[in-house]
C-alpha cells in the first residue's frame, strides 16, 4: 500500500437521522442534518481550502480560510460553523473567494519561515499545500517586520525538545488552535492553551515546556497540526515515509488500529488509523511513541540453548534448538509421564499463535495443561460472565460509551491503563455524563479537568463484594428493580433466591460500612444514581477481578446490571477493560485448561470429539493445571517441563520466590520472547520470538473486536511465532502444516461457532469485526444479548460476601495494592526499552502522610515493604491519593521485585491471584533487600551468552 | 489446596445445602486437574481435619 493519507472531511460527523439536501458547485449532496458546509461539501466530491479545521475536533472557524458564498445570503460565511441547510445553493470558488483566500495565505506566510526544502514537514505540511492551492506567488508585506521567526525577533521562541517523541517549535506555529484543541476535545488532558492576545498569541504548555507539563504525550497535537512546529523526532531525523502498513498496537486491550509509515522495512512513525474501529484515529504514548523496543540492541535473535542454568548460553540453529526442546519434552514424558509437560501462551500473542500452543498441547503432548496470562488478570471475567450472561466477554462495544448517561466505574483507572478509551470517557463526562468511582485510591477520573466524580467509594482493598452487594440491597429493597426486565429476560428461581439474599439486613450499606470503610449515605445515592440511568453501564479492571473473590464480583455486577435493565443495548453493559492486547483472544482461543477454543469444556463429548476429528488425535477429557497449579506442581516434583510463549511468569506471577522455586524444579523450561526476560533466567532453551511488526495475524480487544496484525517487515529472527510452534510440533512428532496464519483463522472459524465468520479477506473488507460473527450476525456483534441472554435466560448468582484471609496484624498493618501507569507497560519489558522511562524510571511506593510521618518516612526515602511471602525496598513517595492504611507500588521494573511480596492467594474460582490486597509493613530502610542483592547476582550469572571460559 | 476448597465452599455456602454440595462438586470437577483432586481424595482419606464440611459431602460424589 502506499502512503495513505485519509480523507478530512474538516468537521466531525453528525449523528443525526434526519437527512437534508443542498447543491454544492453544481453537485446535488444528501447529508445528515447538523453537517458543515465543508464536510458537505467533501461528500459531493469539493475539496474547500482549510487550515484551522480537521475532522477530529469541532469547528472552529477561526483561519478564514474556507469561506464560501451561499445565494440568498450575505457575505462570505466560513463553511466549517456553517450547517447544511435543504435547499441550499453553496459556491466555493469564486474571483471574490480566491481573493480573500489569498490575502488570508499571505498574511500568514509573511509570519512563516521560508525553509521549506529543509523543514521536517516537507512533503505533508497543509500550509504549504494550502499556499499552493490559493496560488500564493508573492508576499506583499515582505519578511522584515514584526515576526515570530526570526532568532532576532523579540517575539522568538526557541524550539522545545524536552518530549523524547516531537518537537515544539514555535516559530513555524500560525496559532490555528488545532494543538491546543485536540488536547481538549480528542484526548481530553487541557494540557495546552494559546497564551496571550492578538499577534502575542502562542501556543503553550502551561507556562512550561512539555516534559513538565500536565502533557501525556499522546500524540494527538503532534496529529493534529498542520505545519511542522509540533512534530516526530523520527520523522525529523528519517524523513516521510513511503508507504504504509494498516497494523493493530501490541499494548493494552483498547486494541488501537495504526499506521505503520514506513521507509522500506524501516518504520518512520506510528501514526493512529482515523478508520480504527476501537480508536477512530487517537493513540497513547505506547502505541503511538513506544515502539523502539522492536530494534532494540537487547533483543534475541538467535535461538540458544544450555544443559542447567548456571551455564552460558550456547547459540545454535534453528534446527538443533527445536530438535534438542521437543527431545527433552519426550524425554520428560517418558520419564514422569505425559500429565508432566505443560505451557503457557500468552495475551500479548496472536489470535493465531495461541490457539496454536494449545493445541500443540492438548493434541501434541497429549494433555490439557494450557494456560494463558489472563489466568493472573481477567480469568474471574470469563467465569463470571459465562456464568450470569453466558459469554465470557464484554457486553458493548467501545463506542456504546457515548449513550451512556451514568458511568460506573469499578477497580480500573482507564487514564493509565486503557488511555484511548478513556478519552471517550473523559469526552462523554465532559458532555454531562454522571460517574461513579469505587476504588480505594483517588484515580485521575475522580478530579481532572472538567470532571468531577459525583460518587467516590474509596472503599478499603478486598471489601468489593460487600460494596456490590450493599449497592444492590438498596435497589432491592428501595424498589428500583427494573421488574419486567426480570421477569422477561431472566431466571425467575435464581432471581428470587437472589433478591431474598441480596435484601437480608446483613447485606445493608449500613451493616457493610465496617467492612467497605464507605459511608452508607454514600453508597444508597450511587445505587439510586446508577438505577436511574437511564442508560448506565459499568466499567471495571483488575482491580475487580484479582481478588480472592474475584469471580464473585464479576457475578455480583452482572447481578447489579441485570436488577436494573442495563444490558442489552447501546449505552449500557458490563464491561471488563482487558490488560493487554489480545487478553480476549487469548480466552477464545482455548487457551485456559478446561474449555476449548468457543469456551467449551474439554469434558463435553460433542466439543471433544469435534476437535479429535479435526486434529487426528485423541483428546484428553479432564482439565489441565492453571498456572498456579503448575508451580505447585513443579515444586511437588510431578511437573518438569514447559513451553512459555510470550510470557514473563517469573516477573508478572504473585510470589515470586515459589515461581523461581518452581521453574527451578524443572528439568526443561522453554521461553520463547523477544528478550532474555526474567523467566528465561530459568530456562534451557531459548526461541527468538518477534514482534508485532514482524508477522501477519489478529488481535481481539476488550470489545471482542478482531483486528488484523499485519506484517510490516520480515521476522529479525528469521522465523515468525506460529512457524516455530508449528516446528516444535512437528519435532514432537504431531503433524503442523499451514502456509500462512490465514489458514490457522480458516481452521478456528471452522471449530468455532462463534467465529464461523471471521477471515483474512472480510478483516481487509471490514477493518474489523467484533464477535460473534457468524450466519446470524455476519458483520459481526457490537452488542450483546439484544433480544435476551446467550445462556437463555439471565442467571442471578449469590455472592455472599467472604473477607479475604489476607488480613492486617499488628506485625503487617498496611494493605498493599499494586496498578500500572500510562508511560509503562505491565513488566516493562517493551517500555523500558523505550524512551518511556523518563517519565517512569522506577516503581515508587505511594503512601499516606499519615502512614508516612507515623514512620518517620519522607517523600524519596527508601524503605523496605515486608509481607509474609517476602521483602523489598522502593523509594517511598508521598501521595494523598492512598487513603491511610493503603499504600500502592506497580510493578514494571524487574529488580523492584513487586511479585516478591504478593502472596499464593487467589480467587476461589480461577486461582487469578489476590494481587490488590497484601498485608505489610513499610518501614525506612538502608540498602535494598537481601532478594534484591542476590536477585541482581543471579541475573549476571544466568544471562550470560557464549562459551564457558576456562576456569569459569 | 485445603484453603483453595474450602474457600470454594464458603463462596457456595449462601445456597441450600443440597444445592451447595452440588455445586462445590461441580466446581472442583469441572475445574481441578486430578492430581489435585487426588490430593483432596488422599486428605479426606486422613480425615480432612481442616475441611469445610460442604467439601466433605461434595468430594464423596466425586469417586
Amino acid at each position: 500500500m502506499a502512503l495513505l493519507h485519509e480523507i478530512d472531511y474538516g468537521t466531525p460527523a453528525s449523528r443525526s437521522q434526519q437527512l437534508v439536501t443542498l447543491d454544492i458547485d453544481g453537485k446535488s449532496v444528501t447529508v445528515p442534518a447538523g453537517t458543515s458546509l465543508m464536510r458537505a461539501a467533501v461528500e459531493a466530491g469539493v475539496s474547500v481550502p482549510k487550515l484551522c479545521a480537521t475532522d477530529s475536533m469541532d469547528a472552529f472557524g477561526s483561519c478564514r480560510l474556507c469561506l464560501v458564498e451561499v445565494e440568498g445570503r450575505r457575505g462570505t460565511p466560513a463553511s466549517c460553523t456553517t450547517l447544511a441547510e435543504p435547499g441550499m445553493k453553496v459556491k466555493t470558488q469564486s474571483p471574490k473567494l480566491a481573493k480573500l483566500r489569498k490575502g488570508v495565505m499571505e498574511l500568514y506566510i509573511s509570519d512563516h519561515p521560508l525553509d521549506c526544502l529543509t523543514c521536517g514537514a516537507n512533503g505533508n505540511c497543509e500550509l504549504q499545500d494550502m499556499a499552493g492551492v490559493v496560488g500564493l506567488r508573492d508576499v506583499r508585506y515582505g519578511y522584515d517586520g514584526d515576526n515570530h521567526f526570526n532568532k532576532q525577533s523579540a517575539r522568538f521562541v526557541d524550539k522545545d525538545n524536552s518530549n523524547p517523541y516531537f518537537s515544539f517549535e514555535p516559530a513555524k506555529c500560525i496559532a490555528c488552535s488545532r494543538c491546543v484543541r485536540a488536547c481538549e476535545e480528542v484526548q481530553g488532558t487541557f494540557a495546552l492553551t494559546i497564551q496571550g492576545r492578538g499577534f502575542d498569541s502562542m501556543v503553550s504548555a502551561g507556562g512550561m515546556d512539555f516534559l513538565d507539563s500536565e502533557c501525556v504525550s499522546c500524540g494527538a497535537c503532534v496529529q493534529a497540526c498542520p505545519t511542522a512546529t509540533l512534530i516526530e523526532k523520527s520523522v525529523l531525523e528519517k524523513g516521510q515515509g513511503e508507504h504504509s502498513v494498516i497494523t493493530t498496537c501490541a499494548y493494552c486491550g483498547v486494541g488501537c488500529s495504526f499506521k505503520a509509515e514506513m521507509q522500506g522495512s524501516e518504520v518512520v512513525r506510528m501514526v493512529p488509523y482515523k478508520d480504527g474501529g476501537a480508536n477512530h484515529g487517537h493513540s497513547c504514548v505506547k502505541g503511538r511513541f513506544a515502539w523502539g523496543y522492536t530494534t532494540h540492541k537487547d533483543r534475541i535473535l538467535n535461538p540458544m540453548i544450555r544443559a542447567k542454568i548456571t551455564d552460558p548460553w550456547k547459540e545454535v540453529s534453528w534446527d538443533e534448538a527445536i530438535q534438542h526442546a521437543a527431545s527433552e519434552f519426550k524425554r520428560i514424558q517418558a520419564k514422569y509421564g505425559k500429565d508432566s509437560v505443560g505451557g503457557i501462551t500468552s495475551s500479548r500473542c496472536t489470535n493465531e499463535e495461541t490457539y496454536l500452543v494449545q493445541k500443540l498441547i492438548r493434541a501434541g503432548f497429549g494433555n490439557n495443561n494450557t494456560d494463558t496470562c489472563a489466568r493472573v488478570c481477567h480469568s474471574p471475567t470469563g467465569y463470571g460472565l459465562k456464568t450470569t450472561l453466558g459469554t465470557s466477554a464484554g457486553t458493548q462495544t467501545f463506542d456504546s460509551v457515548y449513550d451512556t448517561d451514568v458511568m460506573l466505574v469499578i477497580g480500573a483507572n482507564p487514564t493509565d491503563a486503557h488511555p484511548v478509551f478513556a478519552s471517550s470517557m473523559k469526552s462523554r463526562l465532559i458532555a454531562g455524563a454522571k460517574l461513579i468511582v469505587i476504588d480505594p485510591r483517588e484515580i485521575d477520573l475522580v478530579k481532572t479537568a472538567h470532571i468531577k466524580a459525583d460518587f467516590h467509594l474509596q472503599l478499603r482493598p478486598g471489601t468489593n463484594v460487600a460494596m456490590i452487594n450493599s449497592l444492590a440491597h438498596v435497589i432491592v429493597t428501595e424498589g428500583l428493580l427494573a421488574d419486567e426486565y426480570i421477569a422477561e429476560r431472566c431466571d425467575d428461581a435464581a432471581f428470587n433466591k437472589w433478591r431474598d439474599f441480596i435484601a437480608l439486613p446483613k447485606n445493608s450499606p449500613e451493616a457493610m460500612e465496617s467492612a467497605t470503610g464507605v459511608p452508607a449515605e454514600l453508597v444508597r445515592g450511587a445505587a439510586r444514581l446508577y438505577a436511574k440511568g437511564p442508560n448506565s453501564a459499568i466499567y471495571y479492571g483488575l482491580g475487580v477481578t484479582e481478588h480472592s473473590q474475584g469471580s464473585t464480583m464479576v457475578m455480583g455486577m452482572a447481578n447489579l446490571a441485570m436488577a436494573c435493565g442495563q444490558i442489552g443495548r447501546m449505552g449500557v453493559g458490563v464491561n471488563p477493560l482487558r490488560g493487554q492486547n489480545n487478553v480476549q483472544g487469548a480466552c477464545d482461543m482455548g487457551s485456559f485448561p478446561h474449555e476449548y477454543p468457543g469456551y467449551r469444556h474439554v469434558s463435553d463429548d460433542a466439543t471433544r470429539e469435534l476437535f479429535e476429528h479435526a486434529w487426528g488425535v485423541k483428546l484428553e477429557k479432564e482439565p489441565g493445571l492453571r498456572i498456579p497449579n503448575m508451580f505447585d506442581a513443579a515444586v511437588e516434583g510431578t511437573f518438569k517441563g514447559i513451553y512459555v510463549q510470550g510470557e514473563d511468569i517469573s516477573q508478572s506471577d504473585p510470589n515470586t520466590q515459589h515461581v523461581q522455586k518452581a521453574l527451578g524444579s524443572m528439568e526443561c523450561v522453554v521461553v520463547q520472547d523477544l528478550f532474555l526476560n526474567e523467566t528465561a533466567m530459568w530456562a534451557h532453551v531459548f526461541l527468538p520470538g518477534c514482534s508485532f511488526l514482524e508477522k501477519d495475524g489478529t488481535f481481539t480487544n476488550a470489545e471482542r473486536r478482531i483486528s488484523p496484525v499485519r506484517k510490516a517487515m520480515a521476522p529479525k529472527n528469521g522465523m515468525a511465532d506460529w512457524e516455530i510452534t508449528m516446528a516444535l510440533s512437528n519435532a514432537l512428532g504431531y503433524p503442523m502444516h499451514y502456509n500462512h496464519p490465514s489458514e490457522i483463522m480458516d481452521e478456528i472459524a471452522r471449530l468455532t461457532p462463534t467465529f464461523k465468520g471471521v477471515s483474512y479477506k472480510k478483516l481487509d473488507e471490514m477493518g474489523s469485526v467484533q464477535w460473534p460473527c457468524n450466519d446470524a450476525a455476519p458483520e459481526g456483534t457490537p452488542i450483546m444479548h439484544i433480544n435476551g441472554f446467550v445462556r437463555g435466560k439471565g442467571n442471578f448468582v449469590i455472592t455472599e460476601f467472604v473477607p479475604t484471609d489476607e488480613r492486617v496484624t499488628g506485625k503487617f498493618p498496611l494493605i498493599l495494592t499494586t496498578g500500572r501507569i500510562l508511560s509503562q507497560y505491565n513488566v516493562g519489558a517493551q517500555t523500558r526499552r523505550t524512551e518511556n522511562n523518563v517519565w517512569h524510571a522506577e516503581d515508587k511506593l505511594d503512601l499516606h502522610p499519615h502512614d508516612a510521618e507515623h514512620r518517620g518516612i519522607r517523600d524519596g526515602d527508601l524503605v523496605s515493604i515486608q509481607s509474609r511471602a517476602g521483602e523489598i525496598t522502593l523509594n517511598a513517595r508521598i501521595s494523598e491519593r492512598m487513603q491511610p492504611g493503603v499504600v500502592y507500588t506497580t510493578f514494571h521494573h524487574a529488580m523492584s521485585g513487586a511479585n516478591v511480596v504478593t502472596t499464593e492467594f487467589s480467587d476461589w474460582a480461577t486461582n487469578c491471584p489476590e494481587y490488590k490486597v497484601t498485608a505489610v509493613e513499610v518501614r525506612l530502610a538502608k540498602k535494598e533487600s537481601d532478594w534484591q542483592q542476590h536477585y541482581r547476582e543471579q541475573r549476571v550469572l544466568t544471562t550470560r551468552i557464549g562459551s564457558p571460559v576456562a576456569g569459569d | 489446596m485445603v484453603h483453595m476448597a474450602n474457600q470454594i465452599a464458603l463462596n457456595f455456602s449462601a445456597y441450600p445445602r443440597e444445592e451447595a454440595i452440588g455445586h462445590v462438586a461441580k466446581h472442583l470437577k469441572d475445574f481441578w486437574e486430578p492430581r489435585m483432586r487426588k490430593q483432596l481424595h488422599a486428605y479426606v482419606a486422613q480425615g480432612g481435619a481442616e475441611l469445610h464440611e460442604l467439601v466433605k459431602e461434595a468430594e464423596k460424589r466425586l469417586k
